[in-house]
C-alpha cells in the first residue's frame, strides 16, 4: 500500500501567491496533521506572508490539533510569522563568509534604499528587512532571500535589480531568472558528480543481487554516513530492517551547517542519484515511504526535486511495483523545513516530518528501531544516498580504491570565503586541508574551519591534516580566513549562530550559548579579561557534558578552537582584571542624573 | 581572637530576605560564631568594610551607591559572594528595566494618585539611579554564586561551614534552589 501522495500535492512553491482560502489548503494536504509545518508555509504564503490569529484557529480547527500546538508550531519555526511582515520579506544571510563578502554593508544599503530598519516592517507593509542564519550561498555572497527564494551575489547592479522588482510590487517567482539563478558551483568532480548512471541503473544492479549480496556490498563499500557522525551504511539499514513495522527512508537536506552548500550542488545536479540511493534503501528496508527533508532556504530546489520525483514515477522507478517487481511500493515526497538548524539534527528532523516544533528526541530509542510515526527509519544525508547509488552502479571497486582505511570513496567540500575559486569540490577522503586549499586557491589563509560552525578551526600548522573519519571529520563546509580577517569576528558570529538556532528546550544550551556569545563580544569589546576565559572554559564543559542533544554539545567547538590554537590571538585582547563590559559612568547618565532631569 | 574568619554582609538593591534566611541557621549562629568574626553586616552596625575573608552580597545594583558599596566590598574581601535572585539576576527590582527610568519616577511621583506630588525628589544627597538594575557580576568578579530567593539557611550553613573547613563549596540539589 503507498501511502505517500505526491501527486496529490497541489501546492507549487512557485506561482502560488494566489490567494487560496485555508480550506482549499487544508485539503491539499488531505487534513493531516503531520503535515501541518507544510500547511502553515502554504497558508502563510497566500495569506500575506503572515500567519493571523484567525488563520491558525482555521488550521487548528481543520487538523483537530489544540489551537496552542499550531501556535507553538508556527512559533517555533523562523521562516513563519506570527506578526506581518512586509508582502517582501527580504532576509540577508549573516554567514561568517557572507559577513566578509560585504553582507552587513549590504543590510545597511539595502535598509536605506528601501527605508525601513532591520528587524522592521515598512510603513506601508511592502518590506521587511532583517538577517538569518546561513543561506547555504557561501559559494556566491552576499546572498538574500526575498520570501524564501534565494538571491545569490547581491552586489552591484544585482542590489539595483533587487529594489526595482521590490518597488513594482513583482511577484517572485516572476522575477528576472538571472536574478534567482544559482549556479550549482562545481569545480570538481569525481565519482559521484561524474556519474554518468541513467536513472535506474543502480537501482536495476542493486534488485539484481539478493538480500545478502547486497549487505556485502555496503560492508565491503565501508561506506559511512556523511552527515557529519560517520555511521556505516550498513548497521544502519541492517538494523532497521529488523525492526518490526514499515520502515521509512528519509533523505536529510537540511543542510544547515554554516558554510555547507555541497547538498544543494548534488540536489540541483544529481538528484537522480540521490532518489536513487533513497530506492535501493527502500529496497534494503523494505520501506514503503520516502521523505525529502528540504531546507527552507533550498525552497528553489523543491520544483527541481518534484519534477525528477514525477519523471521517476512516470518512468516505473517510483510508485507501485518498482521496477515491475511485484510488492515493491515505495514513493518520495519533498517536505520543506521553515528555518531551524536544529532540524539537521535526525530526531528533530522526524519531529518536524511529524508536524511538530523541532525539538530533538530522548534516544534512545533511536530511529532505526522508532522512528517517523514509531516506524523504523533510516535518516541519512543526501550525500550518502547519492555514493549507495555509485557503489551500486559503479560497483565496489573503483569506491573503496579511493579514500583512507577508515574512510573510503570520495568527499564533498564545499569551500568558500577568502580563496579564488569557492565552490563544490569532489575529492578522495584523506587529502590534506593544504591540497583543498591549493585547489580552491587560498594559500595565505591564516585558518580554517573544517566541518561548519560546529567543526575545528584548523591554524597554518595544522594545514598538513587529513580530512577523513581518522583525522579532521568534515560533513562538507571549509571556510577560509585570509590573513585581513579577525577569528574572533568568525568565532562571535558562530557563537551568535548557536544562541540563535538553540531550540530552547534545555537549559544548559538555551542560556549557555547566550552566556558564551555574550562573553566573546565582551573579549571583541576589548573588555575581556581572563574571568571571560573561565567563563567560557565551565561553558565548554557545561554544554559537552549536559546538553540535551549535538547542538548545545558542539556548540563550544565555535571558541574553543581558538581559544586552544590561537594563544597569542586570545592574549592580546585581555585586560587586567575583571572590567564591567559596558561603560559604567554612561549607565549611570542613562539612568538620570538623581532622576531630577528629565 | 586568631584563627577566625572575618565575614561582611550587605544589600544592595536587595529586601534584606537573604539576610533574614542567614538567621535561619538559628542557635548555629553560635557555633559559628566561634569560627568566624563579622565585620560590616546589618548585624553589626559597621559602616564600611575593612579587609575580610568573605563577603556576601546581597541585592542588585540599581544606583550608584549600590556600587560604591559593591567595589568597597570587592576590593576588600578575599571571596565575594552573590547571594540571591536579585544580587545574580537582578530579581525583583529589575522589572523596572522595561520601563525608562525617567517615565517611571514621573509616574510615581508626579502622575499617580495618593502620593504627595511634590515631584521627583532631587537632593543632592540621593544617589543617581541606572539605567538598568544589573546583577553584581556585571560590575565585578564574583567568586561563587548561593542561589534562590531567598537560599534556604541550610544553604548559607552548607556553603559557610565548606569554607571555613577549606573544602570546595558544593551545594546538593536539594540546597540548590531558585524560588
Amino acid at each position: 500500500m503507498l501511502e505517500c501522495h505526491p501527486r496529490k500535492t497541489a501546492c507549487g512553491v512557485q506561482g502560488s501567491e494566489r490567494v487560496r482560502s485555508v480550506s482549499d489548503i487544508l485539503d491539499a494536504h488531505w487534513r493531516e496533521p503531520t503535515r501541518l509545518v507544510q500547511v502553515l508555509r502554504d497558508v502563510q504564503r497566500s495569506h500575506g506572508n503572515w500567519l493571523s490569529p484567525k488563520a491558525l484557529t482555521e488550521v487548528a480547527a481543520g487538523l483537530g490539533l489544540p489551537r496552542a500546538q499550531v501556535e507553538g508550531v508556527a512559533g517555533f519555526y523562523a521562516f513563519l510569522h506570527l506578526k506581518p511582515v512586509g508582502r517582501f520579506r527580504v532576509l540577508v544571510s549573516d554567514d561568517a563568509t557572507d559577513v566578509f563578502a560585504g553582507s552587513r554593508a549590504l543590510l545597511a544599503h539595502l535598509a536605506e534604499r528601501l527605508q525601513v530598519a532591520p528587524g522592521h516592517v515598512r510603513r506601508d507593509g511592502q518590506v521587511s528587512l532583517d538577517v538569518t542564519s546561513c543561506t547555504g550561498l557561501c559559494d556566491q555572497p552576499p546572498a538574500v532571500l526575498v520570501n524564501g527564494l534565494a538571491v545569490p551575489r547581491v552586489e552591484g547592479a544585482r542590489v539595483d535589480e533587487l529594489v526595482a522588482c521590490i518597488e513594482a510590487g513583482t511577484p517572485v517567482d516572476a522575477w528576472p531568472a538571472a536574478l534567482l539563478r544559482v549556479d550549482d558551483g562545481v569545480r570538481l568532480r569525481g565519482p559521484v558528480l561524474s556519474s554518468m548512471l541513467a536513472p535506474g541503473e543502480a537501482l536495476r544492479r542493486a534488485l539484481a543481487q539478493p538480500y545478502d549480496a547486497q549487505v556485502r556490498t555496503l560492508t565491503e563499500s565501508r561506506l559511512r554516513g556523511r552527515g557529519g557522525a560517520g555511521f556505516p551504511v550498513v548497521t544502519k539499514w541492517a538494523t532497521c530492517r529488523e525492526a518490526p513495522g514499515s520502515a521509512v527512508v528519509v533523505c536529510n537536506a537540511d543542510e544547515g551547517e554554516p558554510g555547507t552548500f555541497k547538498d544543494r550542488a548534488l540536489l540541483a545536479g544529481c538528484a537522480d542519484l540521490v532518489v536513487e540511493g533513497m530506492t535501493v534503501a527502500a529496497r534494503f528496508t523494505r520501506a514503503t515511504a520516502g521523505f525529502i527533508y528540504l531546507r527552507g532556504e533550498y525552497e528553489f530546489l523543491a520544483p527541481h526535486l518534484r519534477e525528477v520525483l514525477a519523471r521517476r514515477r512516470a518512468a516505473g522507478l517510483l510508485g507501485r511495483d518498482v521496477l515491475g517487481e511485484r510488492g515493491f511500493d515505495f514513493d518520495v515526497e519533498v517536505h520543506l523545513g521553515a528555518g531551524a538548524y536544529v532540524c539537521g539534527e535526525e530526531t528533530a528532523l522526524l519531529e518536524s516530518l511529524e508536524g511538530r516544533r523541532g525539538v530533538p528526541r530522548h534516544r534512545p530509542p533511536f530511529p532505526v528501531t522508532r522512528g517517523y510515526l514509531g516506524r523504523p527509519t533510516i535518516v541519512n544525508n543526501v550525500e550518502t544516498f547519492a555514493d549507495v547509488a555509485v557503489v551500486f552502479g559503479h560497483g565496489v571497486e573503483a569506491w573503496r580504491g579511493l579514500g583512507t582505511g577508515a574512510s573510503s570513496g570520495s568527499k564533498l567540500l564545499s569551500v568558500s570565503g577568502d580563496v579564488a575559486r569557492p565552490g563544490v569540490y569532489e575529492v578522495p577522503w584523506g587529502v590534506t586541508v593544504r591540497e583543498v586549499l591549493a585547489l580552491a586557491g587560498g594559500a595565505d589563509a591564516q585558518a580554517v574551519q573544517v566541518s561548519g560552525a560546529s567543526g575545528e578551526l584548523v591554524p597554518p600548522r595544522e594545514f598538513d591534516r587529513r580530512i577523513a573519519f581518522e583525522d579532521l571529520a568534515c560533513a562538507g563546509a571549509v571556510a577560509v580566513f585570509g590573513p585581513q580577517r579577525d577569528l574572533l569576528d568568525v568565532v562571535t558570529n558562530f557563537a551568535r549562530f548557536f544562541a540563535h538556532e538553540s531550540c530552547g528546550f534545555c537549559t544548559p544550551c538555551r542560556v549557555g550559548t547566550h552566556v558564551a556569545a555574550r562573553s566573546l563580544d565582551k573579549l571583541a569589546s576589548g573588555r575581556g579579561s581572563d574571568v571571560e576565559l573561565a567563563e567560557l572554559a565551565t561553558l565548554t564543559r557545561l554544554l559537552r557534558d549536559t546538553s540535551h542533544c549535538g547542538l548545545g554539545a558542539t556548540a563550544p567547538n565555535a571558541w574553543r578552537h581558538w581559544l586552544e590554537k590561537f594563544p597569542d590571538d586570545v592574549r592580546r585582547r585581555l585586560r587586567d582584571g575583571f572590567t564591567p563590559g559596558f561603560d559604567v559612568e554612561a549607565a549611570l547618565e542613562a539612568g538620570g542624573s538623581r532622576g531630577a532631569s528629565r | 581572637m586568631t584563627g577566625k574568619l572575618r565575614l561582611a554582609t550587605t544589600s544592595l538593591a536587595g529586601c534584606f530576605g537573604c539576610h533574614t534566611s542567614f538567621l535561619d541557621i538559628d542557635e548555629r549562629i553560635i557555633p559559628l560564631l566561634e569560627r568566624v568574626s563579622f565585620d560590616r553586616s546589618p548585624l553589626t552596625d559597621v559602616k564600611h568594610a575593612g579587609a575580610c575573608d568573605v563577603g556576601l552580597i546581597e541585592g542588585g545594583v540599581c544606583n550608584e551607591e549600590n556600587l560604591h558599596v559593591l567595589r568597597e566590598f570587592r576590593a576588600g574581601c578575599r571571596t565575594l559572594v552573590a547571594v540571591g535572585a536579585c544580587a545574580i539576576t537582578g530579581g525583583l527590582p529589575a522589572q523596572r528595566n522595561r520601563f525608562d527610568v525617567g517615565a517611571l519616577l514621573h509616574d510615581v511621583y508626579v502622575a499617580e494618585p495618593g502620593l504627595t506630588r511634590r515631584g521627583v525628589p532631587d537632593d543632592v544627597e540621593l544617589p543617581r539611579l541606572f539605567d538598568r538594575v544589573r546583577p553584581v557580576h556585571e560590575f565585578v568578579k564574583v567568586d561563587y554564586f548561593l542561589p534562590g530567593c531567598p537560599p534556604p539557611a541550610d544553604a548559607f550553613w552548607a556553603f559557610l561551614t565548606a569554607l571555613l573547613d577549606g573544602r570546595e563549596p558544593a551545594l546538593p540539589k536539594e540546597l540548590l534552589r531558585y524560588d
